[in-house]
């Protein structure tokens, strides 16, 4: 009786506590249905995502265009105009008979079918497509330029090379920031991946804040280990499986866009749009999660953990919504740019515009460092809450009363 | 009313035994407001190594806020909780085996695992609580669901798996709310067995029950609370012993209306020829004795001691500023 009085004291130390509370969230996470089929539908999401933007891009890639043996001689250089132009055109040479036969069903967008002076007959089904206007304009103009230069006794291809070479040189004072539209999309997805993350681990840790209280288990918990080890274990365990959420959909994106083809963009810029996702998800939810974790330990039904959240969820739809309702059409919106900067923001616009390009190395550096800033003063705000809130089961808390008690 | 207020004597009694052993857990003096709202007032009591101590109450008496108090869950604003002659620190109540009012388990965690979760946030090694949670699921009667996630289980397969939870960690003390409510008569006495075990290994037992004659049954010792302060507390025998002496007379043929002529004695109630009487305290029961005898023959004259069921209903139903008073004295 007297030996066991006096054993030593257990003694936990932060670490061991902290890595408990975290394995355990991390173990039933991973094995909850829930958390498995929203993984698996944003990687197949993702997947299919790269698939139809190839299916897309291929339906919309050649103009088919047809040639009679009359005009044949116009068609290599239709498709080096065209090509200049940023147009594929597809020549192929048919009879006459067969070529209307193949504009009626739609194989073929056009059939030229002979000149009359400068002007070039084609054929088509409905109305020429706008994509070939230009390239046959420009071919009807370049052979009778050809027809001309032959006549004066000059060389046509020569002149071509001539012409060809002329070009102008720009010196801009300002220059403005050109953006591969590849990027544009990528940087959407990025925003939509980063966005659905953010709110659904943010969600998770307010639940399970809850879930412990509804259950009175915290009480159990909370006799053993301090509340702040508590919550740092719940909000790492999380942050580790949503990271791992985050890092499988990238990667799978990464991989299906260079896969189908998709994605042309270089591995390094593709390795640096993923890594940045990967970095702002971990900021983004360190500062969400405090912020969740403390609203959540304010109320004490699962009924109640919307309402309660809704401040923050906000926050993220609009940063959110702004980004991706703007960025696209205009990623380097000063507003939007400024408000990158901002902390309750940067986690969803900042992957964004880093997925884009062209951010100024000084805004990346300003961003991370308002962020990282503004953990601890979120530590600090959001432990208090929930030390306070934590255990008192029963009416919701007032934000007000939870931060002055104790 | 015709029957007086009950004081608790025991009081004075109480501090005297008290002396001969250390408590091994000790309230001194523990005061926690809600506001407005006092929910313990100055509270103290005791209770010493192997000793199991009843913690009764009406609801909202303010028992459950004094145990959440000795866990740490809640800080009191004055008062200490002190385990073997220091207070209480964040490393020592981890050799405490807790079981809040309420469930206190993980709905979707399974048994087993939920169990050796908390015997490892406890302290024990991985393997130990492994050891341990069988062998306390084996003992309670719970060893075939541990790979059943709780809410599937009944909810008195549920509290016997809180118990678990509380005894997991082979407590040095025990502190346990509500224990017994929601169990099957079987599981009753498995708990009150294990109850009795874990005292009996020197480990004080705190636990708090509205079934006051199983307190009775099971307890060494027994504190009562009202509105926050301990207005009662001592062996069974000694409560019960405490109140106004009463006696039971059975005056064969007579009118009970001989009773009510005997000074300094009032009638609690009759029933036939059988009366139940208190006596003004310093009054001798022979006087009663003699005056029965003068009212016929005597065939039964007993001294009656109340049971715990009473006794706490008076205490309850008493005037608050009455045991608030008594209460002082000690």
């Amino acid at each position: 009786m007297i030996s066991r009085a006096e054993r030593p004291d257990v003694r936990l130390g932060n670490t061991q506590a902290i890595r408990l509370v975290a394995e355990r969230e991390v173990r039933t996470r991973l094995r909850s249905k829930t958390y498995r089929i929203m993984t698996l539908v944003l990687v197949v999401l993702v997947i299919g995502f790269a698939l139809i933007m190839k299916v897309i891009s291929s339906l919309d890639a050649e103009e088919k265009v047809g040639f009679t043996s009359a005009t044949a001689a116009m068609a290599p250089h239709l498709e080096s105009i065209a090509k200049g132009m940023g147009e594929d055109v597809d020549s192929e040479q048919v009879t006459e008979q067969d070529g209307r036969q193949r504009v009626a069903d739609g194989t073929l967008d056009a059939l030229v079918l002979g000149t009359a002076g400068p002007r070039l007959q084609v054929l088509v089904d409905e109305e020429l497509d706008g994509d070939l206007r230009g390239p046959l304009t420009a071919a009807a103009g370049q052979a009778t330029l050809d027809g001309r230069i032959t006549e004066l006794g000059g060389d046509p291809a020569a002149v071509a090379a001539e012409v060809g070479r002329a070009s102008v040189d720009v010196t801009a004072l300002d220059p403005s920031q050109t953006f591969d539209p590849e990027r544009l999309a990528v940087g959407s997805v990025a925003g939509i991946v980063i966005y659905l993350a953010l709110i659904t681990t943010g969600q998770s840790v307010a639940q399970g804040v809850v879930e412990e209280k509804s259950s009175r288990v915290v009480e159990l918990l909370l006799a053993t280990i301090h509340p702040w080890q508590l919550m740092a274990g719940k909000v790492l365990g999380i942050g580790l499986v949503g990271l791992l959420q985050v890092a499988a959909v990238g990667i799978a994106g990464a991989v299906a866009g260079r896969f189908t083809g998709t994605l042309s963009l270089s591995v390094p810029t593709t390795v640096g749009v993923v890594a940045w996702l990967i970095v702002w998800f971990v900021l983004g939810f360190a500062l969400y999660s405090l912020v969740f974790a403390g609203l959540g330990a304010l109320v004490s039904r699962q009924e109640d953990v919307g309402g309660v959240t809704t401040p923050a969820t906000m926050l993220l739809v609009v940063g959110y919504v702004v980004g991706i309702s703007v960025l696209p059409s205009a990623p380097d919106n000063p507003i939007v740019a400024g408000l990158s900067l901002v902390p309750v923001f940067s986690p969803t616009l900042m992957p964004m515009r880093l997925a884009m390009g062209g951010v100024p190395l000084w805004q990346t550096l300003v961003s991370l460092g308002l962020a990282v800033a503004t953990l601890p003063l979120l530590v600090a705000l959001a432990g208090r809450i929930y030390r306070n809130g934590v255990v008192r089961t029963g009416a919701r808390l007032r934000l007000r009363e939870a931060l002055r008690t104790g | 009313m015709n029957v007086p207020t009950y004081r608790p004597a025991t009081l004075e009694r109480m501090s005297a035994t008290e002396q001969q052993t250390t408590p091994s857990l000790e309230f001194d003096r523990i005061s926690k407001r809600y506001g407005d709202l006092v929910a313990v007032d100055d509270m103290s009591f005791g209770i010493r190594a192997g000793e199991l101590f009843g913690f009764v109450g009406s609801n909202g008496a303010g028992k459950t806020t004094t145990m959440r108090i000795a866990l740490g869950v809640l800080l009191a604003d004055s008062g200490e909780v002190r385990w073997n002659g220091t207070p209480i620190t964040f490393e020592t109540r981890r050799r405490i085996g807790y079981m809040p009012e309420e469930r206190g388990l993980y709905p979707t965690m399974k048994v087993g695992e939920q169990l050796v979760y908390l015997a490892r946030l406890h302290g024990l090694p991985a393997t130990a609580a492994w050891e341990r949670t069988r062998a306390w699921t084996e003992r309670l009667g719970v060893a075939a669901r541990l790979d059943d996630e709780v809410q599937k289980l009944s909810l008195g397969n549920q509290q016997r798996v809180q118990l678990a939870s509380a005894l997991v960690h082979d407590p040095a003390v025990l502190v346990l709310d509500e224990p017994f409510s929601g169990l099957d008569p079987v599981a009753v006495e498995v708990m009150s067995e294990v109850l009795r075990d874990k005292a009996s290994a020197g480990v004080p037992v705190l636990f708090s029950s509205h079934q006051l004659d199983l307190v009775e049954r099971i307890c060494d010792r027994v504190g009562i609370v009202k509105a926050g302060r301990m207005v009662a507390c001592g062996t069974v025998d000694d409560l019960r012993g405490a109140g106004p002496e009463q006696v039971v007379v059975d005056v064969s043929g007579a009118d009970p209306s001989w009773a009510r002529e005997v000074t300094g004695v009032g009638m609690v109630r009759s029933e036939g020829s059988r009366v139940l009487l208190q006596l003004q305290e310093g009054l001798d029961d022979q006087a009663v004795l003699h005056a029965a005898l003068r009212a016929g023959p005597v065939r039964e004259f007993a001294r009656r001691r109340p049971p715990l069921t009473e006794l706490f209903r008076d205490v309850v139903s008493a005037d608050a500023a009455e045991p608030a008073a008594a209460g002082k004295e000690a």
